[in-house]
């Protein structure tokens, strides 16, 4: 897929846009570093270096290791989506601070710098579009927003994509990757989760296909609310998925956990994730699926 | 007036009521030394007698007083340990008190049975209805096997199973909130803690039948809403509501939980019932009697009988279908958002 090239995480942009006016020659000697910034990074899985217009190339999946980096929402999409086919909806919500949440910083003032880091508006994109010819609700969560956090404005805009594609009949599918719900919105991000999940019920009712994409990590109340509800459940390789944190798991019991714990492959052994797909199959998988629901 | 675990902002009213048990005691003595009997004392002309009763009156009216002024101003912070303290009424204290002939319905037809979630058939008043709630635990024994209240997959499931039959009997529902939230360890996670709480969500959001719950205690995040998704929702007046425990958000976003961190964050997730009116999270405040559920168990039971008598009345009125997109539209509504040139859509 050449679009997910083109279109490169906003944090690294820059960075690969500095690109062509180096070389080798001015780089390596005086910096004394062995790999210049921005365009090459070690992966986590297996430490090879890799070039990051191949990791591009590859979905954000380490060619050696298989390892599935991160991605935000527009590379999601992009992936996702028949290229070009994008439409994007409710893009115009945003949060207000009904609650003058302040912590060590304020809730405004974290929003906005979570804005301009992440270049959207919320932690969540949705909007109509084609996969593989399908025609398809789509809704993605930005871990580059606040760790892709649920408050106000993912709640609604979950809700408002799960009625449009009850009302016109469309497939529905929701990829997440979330911290959970977001303090800042305290109550209000709570009830999100109720009402999501109320929305998905009607989805239900109406006979709708549901397919919940669970990718690393994926937690707390995003989990117990609508990513848990898929009718088919797919989670990437080794995605961290659970209700709660491994670290909080770890003081309640004061025990190591297990290898593999909470991870997509430990969740289909227990039942509750029906498919571990890896990246570069999703769209084959999405489509096949929404054939068999006849939708 | 037992003298008991004591919260510290409490320490003065606490010292009255170890005053008041003094005098009282004096008295009793007194009049035991003096031959007459404990109902004569208001007749008595005896001038020790006489002082004493004073005294006591004296104290009692001080005591009421500083009571009030302290429950009135308390911070965020000291209404969850209000909520979380030892002696005040649980689900089971409730069911002991208003819910008659309470038939108990145990496990979850799948695991086994959480006894941190209670569930069963009751009258409460003239209402006929399923009664389901957290229970914390008072016994150290009962508390280690409640979890403290954190209910495991298959509480939610036994919760749901039973909710299933009221709704098939066209029973109301009347559920109970007091959870920190719901549990956190391995087998938990293994049997799909997520999974049991989101599917609650759904499934409560359309059962043909009344819904009522009430935050008795501490509502914690996704464990206690997976038993709240409801036609009214109410809390008692020192009961606390929000996405995360106050520790659990100063730990995250102050990196540290103390005294100080915990009353920011306290304060901050807006929990109190009075925030949560405010927020259009819940309906009603109900009232509990000055100085907490925790000094008057049967005060409160009353008032919370007293409301989900009326509310289930209320909700009988309406229409199924009706009452099914009321409480659609209840937390359709939910959230604060700006929307750019459509603000009329919302």
């Amino acid at each position: 897929m050449k679009a997910s090239s083109s279109t490169n995480s906003p944090t690294a942009s820059p960075a690969a846009s500095k690109a062509p006016a180096r070389t080798w020659n001015d780089v390596a000697p005086d910096k004394k570093k062995s790999v210049p910034e921005g365009l090459w990074l070690r992966c986590p899985g297996c430490a090879a270096m890799l070039y990051k217009e191949n990791l591009a190339a590859n979905l954000q999946v380490c060619p050696e290791c298989q390892h599935h980096f991160r991605v935000g929402g527009t590379m999601r999409v992009n992936q996702i989506a028949d290229t070009g086919t994008f439409q994007e909806m409710f893009a115009d919500l945003e949060s207000t601070d009904r609650l003058g949440f302040k912590d060590l910083k304020a809730y405004p003032d974290r929003v906005k710098a979570e804005q301009i880091k992440s270049g959207v508006a919320d932690a969540i994109r949705a909007g109509q579009c084609f996969i593989k010819g399908r025609d398809a609700m789509l809704c993605v969560l930005d871990l580059d927003f606040m760790m892709g956090s649920m408050g106000s404005v993912v709640g609604e805009t979950i809700t408002r994509s799960i009625e449009h594609a009850t009302k016109h009949d469309l497939p529905l599918i929701i990829v997440s990757g979330s911290g959970g719900a977001r303090m800042q919105e305290s109550g209000l991000s709570l009830m999100q989760m109720a009402k999501t999940s109320a929305a998905l019920a009607r989805f239900d009712d109406a006979g709708g296909l549901f397919v919940s994409v669970l990718t690393d990590p994926t937690t707390g109340g995003v989990t117990a609310s609508f990513a848990m509800l898929g009718d088919i459940i797919i989670a990437e390789p080794n995605a961290l998925i659970g209700f709660a944190g491994p670290r909080v798991i770890q003081q309640t019991i004061r025990q190591e956990l297990p290898e593999g714990f909470q991870r997509s492959e430990f969740l289909k052994k227990a039942g509750f994730v029906d498919r571990v797909v890896p990246r570069g199959q999703l769209r084959n998988e999405l489509a096949r699926l929404i054939d068999y629901a006849g939708k | 007036m037992a003298v008991y675990y004591q919260l510290d902002f409490e320490k003065p009213v606490v010292e009255l009521e170890r005053s008041i048990q003094n005098a009282e005691d004096a008295l009793r003595a007194r009049l035991a030394a003096t031959g007459a009997p404990a109902e004569s004392a208001n007749e008595s002309e005896d001038p020790e007698i006489f002082r004493l009763l004073t005294q006591i009156d004296t104290l009692r009216s001080r005591h009421r007083e500083q009571l009030e002024s302290l429950y009135s101003t308390l911070r965020p912070w000291d209404t969850v340990r209000v909520a979380r303290h030892p002696l005040r009424p649980q689900t089971r204290d409730y069911v002991n008190m208003i819910a008659r002939d309470f038939t108990e319905v145990h496990g979850d037809r799948r695991f086994g049975d959480d006894p941190a979630i209670v569930a069963g058939f009751c009258r409460i008043g003239p209402v006929k209805c399923l009664l389901i709630g957290h229970q914390k635990g008072k016994e150290t024994s009962e508390k280690i096997a409640c979890h403290f209240g954190c209910a495991h997959p298959e509480g939610y499931r036994k919760a749901l199973r039973a909710m299933k039959l009221a709704e098939k009997f066209g029973l109301p529902i009347v559920t109970l909130v007091d959870t920190p939230g719901a549990y956190p360890g391995l087998g938990a996670e293994q049997r799909g803690q997520a999974e049991a709480i989101a599917v609650n969500l759904l499934e409560m959001s359309r059962l043909q039948t009344q819904i009522v719950s009430i935050v008795i205690g501490e509502g914690g995040s996704g464990g206690a809403l997976g038993i709240a998704v409801a036609d009214r929702v109410a809390m008692l007046q020192n009961s606390w509501y929000s996405v995360i425990s106050p520790e659990g958000c100063a730990a995250i976003l102050w990196k540290e939980a103390n005294e100080q961190t915990n009353n920011a964050a306290a304060r901050a997730l807006k929990l109190t019932s009075a925030d949560n009116i405010d927020l259009g999270i819940i309906d009603a405040v109900i009232k509990e009697p000055v100085g907490g559920a925790h000094r008057d168990p049967r005060g409160t039971a009353e008032s919370l009988q007293n409301w989900v008598v009326n509310e289930v009345h209320a909700l009988k009125k309406i229409p199924l279908d009706q009452l099914l997109q009321q409480r659609y539209d209840r937390f359709r509504r939910m959230g604060a958002y700006t929307e750019q040139g459509n603000a009329a859509m919302a």
